[in-house]
Formats: C-alpha cells, structure tokens, sequence
C-alpha cells in the first residue's frame, strides 16, 4: 500500500512538471480535440508560472488556517474553553454549509477583486476541517493516557506539546489534507474574481470554447490535488508510526 | 468531505451561556459601529459611500441604533434560551427593518441611477443575532417537528418581509425585478442539477456501498477510484467531462435530439453524481458496518434469508448513517451546481457569474444568498429526518 502511495506520488508529479514545463510535449493529444489551426498551449502567462501561483495562494491561505483552526481546536478542548464547543461546532457546521463559490462571490465586495478575496475565502474555508479534524483528534486521545500522563506529574502544558498534540497528530493531518485539496479546487474559481492560478486557463478555455485548454488546465490542477493527496497521505502514516 | 457520523445528542442545558452569548453579542455591536450600515452609489457597478447605522433615516437611525444595542445586551442576560432565541429573531427583523427604510429614505431624493446596498454593519449584526439565536434553539434541544414548525415560521416571516415592498429600494430587490425571469430559471435549473445528480447517485452508490460492505475485493477497487474524482477540482471535472462529451454527440450527432452535448447540463449532472458517489458508498458502508454482530447473527438464527435480513433488520438499523450521506452530498451539490454555470448548466451559478463579469455585487448576491439559503433549508430537512429515525430507535 505504501509503496503504490509512492509510485503514485512520483508518477503524478513527473506528469505535471512535464505538463507544467514542457507543455508542447503534449500537443499531438491536445491537437485530437480541436479544430486544426486552434492554438494547442495556453501561452499568455507560463504554466508553470501560474502552478506557482496557484500553489502560493493556497499555501498562504492554508498557513493562516491551520494556525488559527489549531488553536481554536485546542482552545475549546481544554476545560476553561469548553463552554464555546457548541459555539464552535455550530459555526464550523454553518460554515460547510456555504458553498465555496459564495464565500467568494461574498468577500469580492468587501475587498475587491483579485488575490485578496480569494485568500479571505481560502483561508476562511479552509479553517473548517482543520478545525473540525483538531477537536476530534484531541477528543480522541484516550482517557488512560492523559491519566498516566498527570500522574507522572507532567505539567498542563507538557501534556498538550508532548502526549495530546503527538497522539492527534494523524487527525489534525488528516484534516489539514481535506482542506488544501478543497483549496486547491477553490483557488480555481478564485480565477474567476481576478486571482492569479491555473483556473485561467480553464476558464480562458471555456469562454473561447478552446477544449485543448481547459484539458491542461483541468489536467494540471486534478494533478496537483493528486499529488498534494498522496504526500499528505503518505504523512500521515509516518505521523501514525 | 468523506465520511461523517450523525450528530451526537447532547444533553439540553438550560443555564445561561454567559461568555458564549458575549461571542455574539460584542462582535455584533463592534460591527455596527465601526462597519457601514448601508452604502449610497451613484450608480449600480461604482463603490459608494458608506451610511452609518445611526445616519439611517430620520429618526429610525438613532432609535433603531438604540434597539439594537439593547437586542444585542438582552440576548447576553436573558435567562432563558427560548428568551435568547426570540430576541436574536429579533434582531434580525429589526436590523432589516432599519435597513429597509433607510433605503427608502436614501432612495427618496436620489438620482435616476442612484443605488442603496446592504454594508458589512448589516450583515454582520444580521449574521451574529441570527447565530445567537440558532445557538440558543440548539441548547433547547427541540424535538424535529418543534424545529420544522420554527425553520418554517422564520421562513414565511422572511418570505413576507421580502414581499410586502418594505425593500424595495434595496439594489438587491432592484436586481431581482430586473432578473425575475432568470432568477426563476436558476432556481428550476439549480433544482434540476441537484435532484437530478441524486437520483442516480444513489441508483448506483447504495448498491455499490453494500457491494464494498460484503467484499472486500470491490472495497479495495472502489474507494480508491472514488476518492481521485473525489480529489479532482470542481472547474477541472466539468471542463474535463466536457471533451468526451463532446466527441460523443460528433460521433453520434442524435444523441443531441435527447439534449446531451458537450456543455450544458448533460456534463453538469454527470459531474455532480460522480462527486455524490464517494459519499454515499462511504456512508453505506459505515452503516452497514455499525450495524452489530451479534442481531445479524440473531436474524440469521430466527431463520431470516439473506435478502430479508437486509431489507428488515440492516438496512434500517443502516439509515441514519446512510441519511447522514445523502444530507453531506445535497448539500455539497447545492453549492458545486453553482460552478456548473461556467459550463453552461444553469443554476443560480449563472446569476453569480454574470454578477462577477458586471462587477454588479448585488447581482452576485442574488444569486448567492439563494445558494445559502438551500443548503440551510436542505441541512435543516435532513438533520430532522435523520433525527427523528434516531429517536425512534429503542
């Protein structure tokens, strides 16, 4: 299981560096879905150029959320916090409810277009798994060993850094993987209000009705996901050993 | 994503929630002084001047400002959460009412073009007094029906609000009487792309969740498969689908009679029940797993045949969890259908685009907050359902 975990990953990541960089290698596939004369490889922005982008938006927005979703998790987990749990739940089950493509549109006009709303909605959305995977982590520790542990004498704090945080680890992981590849297919629509990425291209195939676009572009960020999926993964197992 | 287990019960607290309840009041009462009420443009697409919520209207501002402030106090010392829970109803009524006639105070002397929109101080006060209030009715731990009676009064009071012309002069109003006709065709259209992805979601994700429950062989298939489309973005799967499609109906150019082609709803649909699966198959199979040994093994004894243990003993013990997938998967359709507008599938997606394109936030609005609205409706729904099956359970 493992090892096809990582046959996956580094298959994945060949064939998007290759689409990425060398985007011509693919032009005898791409030529078979248009009319002949139709440009084959977006060529306004580097492909490469926009991955890049595309992986900074997400990676930033991502960072925020993690942070704040963590401490947030550990927040209403420890006794003097336990009275905003409902709170939280509740919030963070209202947040799923709203489409990514309305956090968006929503936060466009208190900020403009561009990278900013995107980041807003990235970062804002992507707190909810990170979030919701944290407290069910922390909860998840067993009972036993937190006794063990305070009957060692550790201290409150040395509980959390060294039993509780290690022991959710996997969870919190886990949760953090749901919510950069949900990112990743949300930083596409970000195209859409002006964010820079790889949902240009798509969104340029689709309005010129060019379909050698769109399969890159659609290409390259099911490609990213994939390979973002299996590397997270494949931690996650490390964090379990 | 994935899978997920219906919502515990928690036991009913009647105390005061004291510290919470300051979670939304104090935002609410920041945002309202600090955030714009309402904004005034010149016209439908420039960014206008914000109007504070105590320059509203004559009169209506200072003491609608006033009213809200002791809303906001009242919902923290309220005794009761029944008492939390009706003043946070209204305090949304009354932030819209203060709302409504300062547009039409502002809308009275203005330009031909002039245009009133809802500010940030609207609708955050709106949003924390409408939390404060769900918080309080989840505390009250109402019985389903208690809490489809109250969904369903909050809903036809906002259904009369909006009807009775107090909004009127909201830009938001504005673009629904300029876009009626598209507005009623999204709603059909997003309809059609959420109930008609379920349909064969669950024709083809219950069988196939059973099928990976008993073998697996077909677990270990399956669930890889399904979490690759499960993986893949929303814009690249419609794009994606889009091009066999499309080589489909050049092939076979009568499919086009039959309304399948490579943009439109055709792909959409496709689309959306592919996305469907990996949460239905996940779900029946924790159902079915959840369901103990020992009264299978009970079944089995009493002389049940395999077919009548499934459909007698399993297959309700399985439902809650089951439920529990359809309900993640409505309400991620809900919003994917949105994305579908990119290609051509309809949906209140095609109000949000054409918004973004006419840089017309209002117009975004219109077609988001509808959006919202069905996810909220479709989580109410279900969760009722599914609750009412949990409470029948012995």
């Amino acid at each position: 299981m493992r090892r096809g975990r990582l046959i996956g990953l580094a298959v994945a990541l060949a064939l998007f560096l290759a689409l990425a960089l060398q985007p011509g290698l693919f032009t005898p596939l791409l030529s078979l879905l248009v009319e002949p004369g139709t440009p084959l490889v977006y060529t306004r922005q580097s492909l490469i150029a926009l991955a890049v982008w595309h992986i900074a938006v997400v990676a930033s927005a991502e960072a925020v959320a993690v942070i704040v979703a963590v401490a947030l998790g550990i927040l209403v987990t420890r006794e003097k916090g336990a009275e905003f749990m409902t709170l939280a739940r509740m919030t963070s089950n209202l947040g799923q409810t709203f489409p990514p493509i309305a956090v968006l549109a929503m936060t466009v006009p208190l900020v403009g277009f561009g990278f900013q709303p995107t980041f807003i909605a990235l970062a804002a959305y992507g707190l909810l798994p990170v979030f919701e995977n944290t407290v069910a982590g922390l909860r998840g520790v067993p009972a036993t060993t937190l006794e063990a542990a305070r009957g060692m004498g550790m201290s409150k704090r040395a509980i959390l850094m060294q039993v509780e945080l290690p022991l959710a680890a996997p969870v919190i992981l886990a949760g953090i993987r749901i919510s950069t590849i949900i990112n990743i297919g949300t930083a596409t629509i970000g195209s859409t209000v002006g964010a820079k990425g790889l949902g240009e291209v798509i969104i340029a195939g689709l309005q010129a009705g060019n379909a050698a676009y769109v399969l890159q572009g659609a290409m390259l960020v099911a490609l990213m996901a994939v390979c973002f999926d299996l590397a997270f993964r494949s931690l996650e197992r490390r964090a379990f050993a | 994503m994935g899978i997920s287990v219906p919502l515990q019960r928690r036991a009913g607290s009647g105390a005061p929630f004291s510290h919470a309840a300051l979670v939304y009041a104090v935002p609410c009462v920041l945002a309202l002084l600090a955030l714009p009420f309402l904004s005034f443009r010149p016209n439908r697409i420039v960014s206008g001047e914000g109007v504070q919520v105590w320059d509203v209207a004559e009169g209506w501002g200072l003491v609608g400002t006033a009213a809200l402030f002791v809303l906001a106090g009242a919902t923290v010392l309220a005794g009761r959460q029944a008492a939390r829970a009706l003043l946070g109803f209204l305090g949304v009524a009354l932030a819209m009412a203060v709302a409504g006639a300062g547009a039409k105070d502002l809308m009275a002397d203005a330009p031909q073009f002039a245009r009133v929109s809802l500010g940030g101080g609207f609708w955050l006060s709106c949003a924390f007094f409408a939390l404060a209030a769900a918080d309080a009715l989840m505390r009250l731990d109402l019985r389903p029906l208690v809490r489809l009676a109250v969904a369903g009064f909050v809903a036809a009071a906002l259904a009369a609000a909006l009807a009775s012309g107090w909004f009127d002069s909201l830009s938001l109003m504005q673009e629904y009487r300029a876009n009626a006709d598209t507005f009623a065709a999204a709603f059909r259209g997003h309809l059609i792309l959420v109930g008609g992805s379920l349909l064969p979601a669950l024709a083809i994700g219950l069988p196939l969740g059973w099928l990976c429950h008993v073998s697996s062989r077909a677990r270990a298939v399956a669930v890889p498969i399904l979490n690759i489309l499960q993986t893949t973005p929303s814009i690249a799967m419609f794009g994606l689908l889009m091009i066999p499609l499309a080589a489909l109906v050049a092939a076979i150019p009568e499919l086009r009679r039959f309304g399948i082609a490579g943009i439109g709803v055709t792909p959409a649909l496709i689309a959306l029940t592919l996305y469907s699966l990996l949460p239905v198959v996940a779900n029946t199979m924790a159902g079915f797993r959840a369901v103990p040994v020992e009264t299978r093994e009970a079944g089995r004894a009493m002389g049940m045949t395999r077919w009548t243990l499934l459909r007698q003993v399993e297959l309700p013990l399985a439902a809650p969890v089951i439920l529990t997938g359809v309900r993640i998967v409505v309400v991620q359709n809900i919003g994917l259908a949105a994305v579908a507008a990119l290609i051509g599938g309809g949906g209140f997606g095609t109000l949000v685009f054409r918004g973004m394109g006419q840089t017309a936030m209002d117009l975004v609005l219109l077609g988001t907050l509808p959006i919202i609205a069905m996810a909220i409706v479709a989580t109410i729904l279900f969760d009722a359902a599914i609750d009412t099956m949990q409470r029948r359970r012995p």
